[in-house]
């Protein structure tokens, strides 16, 4: 199991077209790849399937919020890597 | 024969049939099946179909909508995969011994509720799309056609409670000769696809029009905002007459559409364009535009998240004044306010939102949003011809603020050492009754004026222009607007400042000849009136409009103005009918 954490940096954080970019990202690797964010409010950890566009979504998560991946099989450090990389990029906008 | 006014959402006349646009209702009737088996196959089915109908969509978006309208598609492609959504249709299926239609309904019913219990309005457009998606897979596994439109097989006028973007994607517009919305606006996504199209269009005629048989003969008026149901042979004739010569009168213009706009006794006088984005920009050159007299901001902040950045704005005006060279660009600051459906700028509801805390208002008080603004367009201006203006200004302190703050954005960035522009003209819009009557003392503060009609028109009529029920008051030819219009420019001209418009009337053919004798010195249109406002132009003596504009002006009635323009100049009688 590969585990990384990262702050989503980017103005619309984990939504509209990063969130798209995202999933399509997570998409490409056959590792179970986990999103999971810490709720502001009531504090709780939320977890989602990376690969889910609605279950990504409906995690809300905003700028400056961090964010936790976890990816377990085969190409799990390539999958946690590249989509590390995406958030730090933050997604390719400016 | 009956006729019915709307909302004028794209300009033409059109003569055609009625194809009433009717979705037709899911009725799931099977809810159960002991066979799960065969169940997952159709809807294993049912995906792959859904998935190549979304592609062919996106693909056709592409080339003929935005961008943005084309990425509505490539996420409804992703919902479609979605493994979560999948896993409970599937669930469901095995489980619940639901039949595929039965269990995928239920499933987007639910996600699309979580959706739109965020009361957020971004996730309520997800919610909408999740049910656009079930509903695509649902008319699949029912045997219910893609689109009603697939029975459309000759040309016809469109008549639609209201069309979705995927709607009109569909539609084959080579059959398509006019847009009749019972809800709707001239902003409405319908609208705009129209009067991009350039098919003649009216929006908000109310449900009386969704009740006429398919195949009953419609005139469609987009330039009046009417539509005549059942006309006789005789109105026909009339109308194909317009038709015809309004044509020929547009084909010479758009070959002159390049020149000047010069008089017959010699004066010039300044064709620029409206336009909000950087594909308007091209078309407006394309149109003949001399520059652009009202550039729109607002599409930087709709339909996302957060705050355009700085840069990102400095990316797009800097692509959008490029498109112009040395040519005028005329930025207008952010004119939104609680009507705009802006979830993450946290502007809080109003009762009345024209009224409200928007444009130059809101700007002053959220430096936030006006200053990455106000710096973005700074820089973009470097080495060209930028020109700043102010929305909804009522008072000179208004614009005293404004620059403030600018001269503030302009230190900062000389101190952090960034190029950008730092001798540009600055101007206001008029469009509020008191702008209007304080011109001379607003004409001290601003080097330009710039006069928004339609607010100019909605503010002094008191009438909603979005209201079907009080929109013809909103008409800036009734003699009060007109008159504001005229005190307006005096007052510009007695201080040296000039004067333009970018309100719809200064496209309007009937208008042109009064501007003209009133001595604005710059007309602000959409690019596809720019050819026939020039043409116009040329075929007037100033001297003479003179005389005319007083004349107008001393008449009651709207209709009796525009009758005595006509009588006074056929050409416009003819391109008007």
């Amino acid at each position: 199991m590969k585990e990384e954490k990262v702050v989503i940096n980017n103005k619309v954080g984990l939504h509209a077209r990063p969130a798209s970019l995202f999933v399509q990202a997570a998409g490409k690797y056959s590792s179970d790849i986990k999103v999971s964010c810490q709720d502001p409010e009531s504090k709780e950890m939320r977890e989602a399937n990376a690969k889910s566009i609605l279950g990504v979504l409906t995690l809300g998560v905003f700028q400056g919020m961090s964010i936790n991946i976890k990816a377990e099989g085969d190409d799990e450090e390539d999958a946690v890597q590249t989509l590390v990389d995406l958030v730090k990029d933050n997604f390719g906008e400016e | 024969m009956k006729k019915v006014t709307g909302i004028p959402a794209s300009r033409g006349i059109s003569i055609g049939p009625v194809f009433q646009f009717v979705r037709q209702e899911l009725v799931i009737d099977k809810e159960f099946s002991e066979n799960p088996e065969q169940e997952f196959q159709r809807l294993e089915t049912a995906l792959q179909t859904a998935k190549k109908q979304l592609e062919v969509i996106y693909q056709k978006a592409l080339g003929e909508s935005s961008d943005a309208d084309a990425e509505i598609f490539q996420a409804h492609i992703m919902i479609l995969a979605d493994p979560e959504l999948l896993a409970e249709v599937k669930n469901k299926i095995e489980c619940q011994k639901k039949t595929a239609e039965s269990a995928m309904e239920e499933v987007c019913q639910a996600f699309s509720n979580m959706m739109a219990a965020m009361q957020d309005e971004y996730f309520a457009a997800r919610a909408t799309d999740i049910k656009d998606v079930g509903d695509r897979v649902l008319r699949i596994l029912l045997g219910i056609a893609e689109s009603p439109t697939k029975d459309l097989k000759e040309p016809a006028i469109i008549v639609a409670d209201d069309l979705t973007p995927s709607d009109t994607v569909l539609l084959d517009k080579s059959l398509v000769v006019g847009f009749c919305t019972a809800r709707g606006s001239a902003t409405s996504h319908t609208a705009i696809l129209a009067r991009g199209l350039g098919i003649p269009a009216v929006a908000g005629t109310g449900a009386k029009l969704l009740k006429v048989s398919n195949q009953t003969k419609l005139i469609l008026d987009g330039t009046k905002g009417e539509v005549l149901i059942d006309p006789s042979d005789k109105e026909i004739e009339d109308y194909k007459k317009r038709i015809a010569s309004a044509e020929k009168i547009m084909a010479a213009s758009l070959k002159d559409a390049n020149n000047p706009a010069v008089t017959k006794d010699g004066k010039q006088f300044e064709i620029v364009a409206n336009i909000g984005n950087v594909d308007g920009a091209k078309s407006a050159v394309e149109f003949g535009a001399e520059g652009v007299g009202l550039l729109r901001t607002e599409f930087l902040y709709l339909e996302r998240a957060g705050l355009p950045t700085e840069e990102e704005q400095y990316q797009t005006y800097r692509a959008i004044l490029d498109v112009f060279g040395e040519m005028p660009v005329i930025l207008r600051t952010l004119d939104v306010g609680g009507d705009k459906e802006i979830p993450y700028m946290g502007l809080e509801m109003e009762g009345n939102p024209f009224l409200g805390q928007r444009a130059l208002r809101l700007c002053l008080v959220r430096s936030d949003i006006f200053k990455p603004q106000l710096r973005a367009a700074l820089r973009a201006g470097m080495d060209r011809n930028l020109k700043i203006m102010f929305p909804m200004v009522a008072t000179a302190q208004e614009v005293r603020d404004a620059r403030k703050i600018l001269e503030e954005c302009q230190q900062e960035l000389k101190q952090e050492g960034k190029p950008f522009a730092d001798d540009i003209e600055i101007g206001i819009m008029v469009e509020i009754p008191s702008a209007a009557l304080v011109a001379d003392q607003l004409a001290k503060e601003v080097d330009f004026f710039s006069i928004g009609t339609n607010d100019l028109s909605q503010y002094t009529m008191a009438a909603d222009r979005t209201n079907p029920k009080v929109a013809h008051l909103s008409n800036a030819f009734y003699p009060a607007v007109l008159r504001l219009v005229r005190e307006v420019i005096r007052a510009a001209h007695a201080e040296g400042k000039w004067v333009g418009m970018c309100g719809e009337l200064a496209g309007e053919p009937l208008a042109a000849p009064i501007l003209v004798g009133m001595g604005l010195d710059e007309f602000s249109m959409s690019p596809p009136m720019i050819p026939l406002i020039k043409q116009i132009i040329r075929n007037l003596d100033t001297e003479a409009m003179k005389s005319l504009a007083e004349e107008a002006l001393m008449i009651e009635s709207l209709d009796d103005i525009q009758k005595y323009v006509k009588s006074k100049i056929p050409l416009i009688a003819e391109i008007t009918g």
